[in-house]
């Protein structure tokens, strides 16, 4: 029973790990692979406390949201990717420009 | 677009129903709102040569399935669908009421006169790649408008959160490609913390429709947090100040018909899914955060409304006039009153129309001119005077003078000011009027200096120029039959019942 | 820098608090999964997964293959790239691809056909021809000129497509959207899999390629 919540712990270590990443890191890819790590925090939250009843079969409806969880999120990380490609292409850096203070 | 009123009254018609009212009753133009633009966009891009004529086929449509629905709503009221046949909790209910009604309408009124000038607007190549992305983002909308579980929400926000980002990198350019980056990596972070609290709330009650997690909802730790975490992430993707910054880029640097369209409607719409969830889930709430949402929406109506006049390139200052105006929204919740809501629509409403008029405007100074830049409008606004007609006629909603959409939403948030006794709130309203007025004449003043043709200014269609100048007048209309409009809301009573 | 020092215990903050708020969820309350159970008769399927994909939250699933179109639009959009340099496959790449490509389709073949009653399912099927389409490219692979056009575009849409044929048909024949009739629930579920699993492994292999096939020769 504790061990889910375990999991479901971990699930939203990822999601500040990967939201401190976003942040943090300048790179392009690195922000990309931060958003990854974010939504699989999110999916493993998901996904652990559907099984917090021991003995009764998991509860699917959460592992549908998260199989159309990660096709939403390979979609984005490849247009994501096309993005960065181009822009380094056309700026010739893998970094968002330093927003001016607004 | 004709609304028969007060048909819902009259028991007898019932009766002797017409053949053509059996027909606009029987079909579920809910459902058909939903997968007429997704078949659409398909088709666009299945035969990119006949694209044109089907998106703007499309557009049309739309609008007359919007006609069905609303004839249906204000025949028998709120509506729910069950997809199939299921019913929540175990499938998906879409609902619509008035005020998803007044989503739809908005979205398909400003959508078509999006497609109509998108149909003189782009090239060959890129009209080819703009009309199935397009249709999927009003499919995306009106899917969005009138779904009522939260976790359809998300695949909705997420589909129209992709689509805008690839209309914003259809302009060619750098800055395009910066803009549409950044605003890819916002909406797909305020996703994230929209699916997080998605999660909470479904774990905590074991359901995903709005309607049964309302009665379900009660104080606990997980809720505050799935509160906390919706309404961060919808609040990022709304761009409410401070987390605007990424609003003015990306909505600058798009194509004129991406602008119109993403300051119109696509900001309004993670605003529509707070609102819902407010109304609905979030009682248990409390005052203290209205106040902060309150507070929020203040600040960014004074700093939007003064970064706006700072700016030399109009679309730029078009762009901060959004942030300025998004702020009126989020004065209705501290008010929390029925009136104060149908204010906030209203609002959102005539922006939408407004916002709309003023970036096509906008594109077709930069279209003859080929530069935007404030201080040399000149020479290029006297060439076109329809445009800057449109240009000024949106403005005055946007200033919130009489008569226009703005001005009406203005007197609504107002008067719910004054009778709730928190009358701060009205001046906000009212220094924000005066900073609208101080940036719109900046621009439409440089119409009365003197300028000698400096350049050679290039051909606009006439057809992008009606489409600015008709829609602000639709904005102009809406502060003339105010009555419409408001009734439409009722439907359902989204906002309870009482003042 | 200076921000980033705010940053860190902000983040904790966070991590704590939503922790909190992990631990305190309340044990589940016997709604859906029972619910589930009751009406698994009526799904078509017996794995629980497929049938809330497919039968009782399709319309999610619909939307969702309109988010993988829309995101192929959106790569074909910014155009290819054009110095995409190829480099010969090598004879390792060369020889694996060609032994690992038939399995990769037999097995997806399989997962698509399991997936009614045990774990799998039409995603799971098409990220496998996805990958069998990817290394076809890395070896130097390209779809003929002849099927670049409509034909590629045709697979790419059919599994939204077959999506909302299938969901207008049954709104016409039984009176609700998606309403599959129980005595052909299963059949219908897995001719709208079999499409998805094409169209999803299509897409990404389109994906990966980045620019539109045929358009980046021109």
């Amino acid at each position: 029973m504790s061990y889910v919540y375990l999991y479901a712990l971990l699930g939203v270590g990822l999601f500040v790990l990967g939201l401190n990443a976003l942040i943090v890191h300048a790179h392009l890819m690195r922000k990309i692979l931060a958003v990854n790590v974010m939504s699989t925090g999110v999916f493993l939250v998901l996904v652990a406390l559907s099984s917090r009843n021991e003995g009764i079969l998991p509860d699917p409806v959460p592992h549908a949201m998260v199989i159309t969880g990660i096709v939403v999120s390979v979609s984005a990380t490849a247009l994501a990717l096309i993005l960065m490609l181009k822009l380094n292409r056309a700026t010739g850096k893998n970094e968002l420009p330093d927003r001016s203070r607004d | 677009m004709n609304f028969p009123t007060g048909a819902g009254t009259d028991h007898c018609k019932r009766m002797k129903l017409l053949p053509m009212e059996l027909i606009l009753g029987e079909v579920p133009w809910i459902v058909v709102l939903i997968i007429l633009p997704l078949t659409g966009g398909m088709a666009c891009f299945l035969f990119p040569t006949i694209s044109k004529s089907l998106g703007l086929l499309t557009s049309l449509a739309v609008i007359s399935c919007v006609w069905g629905l609303g004839w249906q709503l204000e025949e028998d009221g709120a509506q729910r669908y069950a997809i199939g046949g299921w019913g929540a909790p175990l499938g998906i209910d879409l609902y619509a009421d008035g005020l998803s009604l007044v989503m739809v309408a908005v979205a398909a009124l400003v959508g078509l006169g999006i497609s109509v000038y998108s149909s003189s607007y782009f090239r060959r190549d890129k009209a080819n790649h703009f009309w199935p992305l397009w249709l999927f983002l009003c499919g995306a909308l009106n899917a969005l408008f009138l779904s009522s579980d939260i976790f359809n929400l998300y695949v909705t926000l997420e589909l129209l959160g992709l689509t805008a980002v690839a209309l914003v990198a259809l302009a060619d350019g750098s800055e395009a490609l910066t803009s549409a980056m950044r605003y890819l990596l916002i909406n797909l972070m305020g996703s994230l913390f929209y699916l997080l609290g998605v999660a909470f709330l479904y774990h905590s009650f074991g359901s995903l429709d709005i309607a049964i997690l309302a009665q379900r909802v009660e104080p606990s730790p997980a809720v505050w947090a799935a509160v906390g975490l919706i309404s961060a992430g919808l609040l990022l993707k709304t761009a409410l100040f401070p987390m605007h910054f990424w609003l003015p880029a990306a909505h600058a640097s798009a194509p004129a018909p991406v602008s119109a369209l993403l300051s119109a409607l696509v900001v309004k719409a993670s605003f529509y899914i707070l609102l819902r969830m407010w109304l609905e889930i979030f009682p248990i709430v409390g005052i203290s955060f209205a106040q902060l949402l309150g507070l929020l929406g203040s600040a960014a109506v004074l700093w939007g409304g003064i970064q706006a006049l700072r700016q030399t390139r109009l679309k730029l200052l078009v762009a901060y006039s959004t942030v300025s105006q998004l702020g009126y929204l989020f004065l209705a919740f501290p008010l929390g009153m029925s009136i104060a809501w149908k204010g906030a629509l209203y609002m959102l409403l005539s922006h939408a129309v407004a916002k709309a008029a003023m970036f096509m405007a906008a594109g077709n100074i930069l279209a003859a001119g080929g530069h935007d830049r404030i201080a040399d409008l000149s020479s290029i606004t006297q060439r076109l005077p329809l445009t800057l007609t449109a240009f000024s006629l949106a403005g005055i909603s946007i200033m919130g003078l009489p008569p226009s959409g703005g001005f009406i939403a203005k007197w609504l948030l107002l008067e719910a000011s004054i009778q709730s006794g928190q009358w701060w709130w009205g001046a906000i309203l009212l220094l924000g009027g005066l900073l609208a007025a101080a940036y719109v004449f900046r621009v439409v003043s440089h119409v009365f200096t003197q300028a000698e043709a400096t350049h050679e200014a290039r051909e606009v269609p006439a057809r992008m120029e009606w489409t600015a100048l008709v829609l602000a007048l639709v904005v102009i209309f809406l502060g003339v039959f105010a009555s419409w409009p408001l009734a439409m809301m009722e439907i359902g009573s989204p906002f309870g019942g009482g003042s | 820098m200076d921000r980033n020092r705010w940053l860190l215990p902000l983040l904790l903050m966070l991590f704590v608090g939503l922790g909190y708020a992990v631990l305190s969820i309340p044990e589940p309350v016997e709604g859906l999964p029972k619910m589930l159970v009751d009406n698994m008769e009526l799904g078509g399927v017996s794995n629980p997964v497929t049938a809330v994909l497919l039968n009782f939250r399709g319309y999610d699933t619909l939307l969702e293959m309109g988010v993988l179109l829309v995101a192929l639009l959106g790569v074909w959009s910014l155009g290819g790239m054009p110095d995409y340099h190829e480099s010969s496959p090598g004879l390792v790449l060369d020889i694996m691809s060609r032994q690992l490509v038939p399995v990769l389709i037999i097995v997806a073949g399989y997962l698509l056909w399991v997936g009614a009653d045990a774990p799998g399912g039409a995603f799971q099927a098409g990220a496998l021809l996805g990958a069998a389409g990817v290394l076809l490219l890395l070896c130097g692979w390209r779809i003929g000129n002849k099927c670049s056009g409509l034909p590629l575009r045709i697979l790419i849409v059919l599994g939204l497509g077959m999506f909302v044929m299938a969901g207008t048909g049954l709104l016409l024949i039984e009176g609700e959207f998606l309403q599959y009739p129980p005595p052909v629930a299963s059949e219908l579920i897995l001719i709208i899999e079999a499409a998805a699993t094409l169209s999803i492994g299509t897409t990404l292999a389109a994906m990966f390629l980045g620019s539109r096939p045929g358009e980046a020769d021109k």
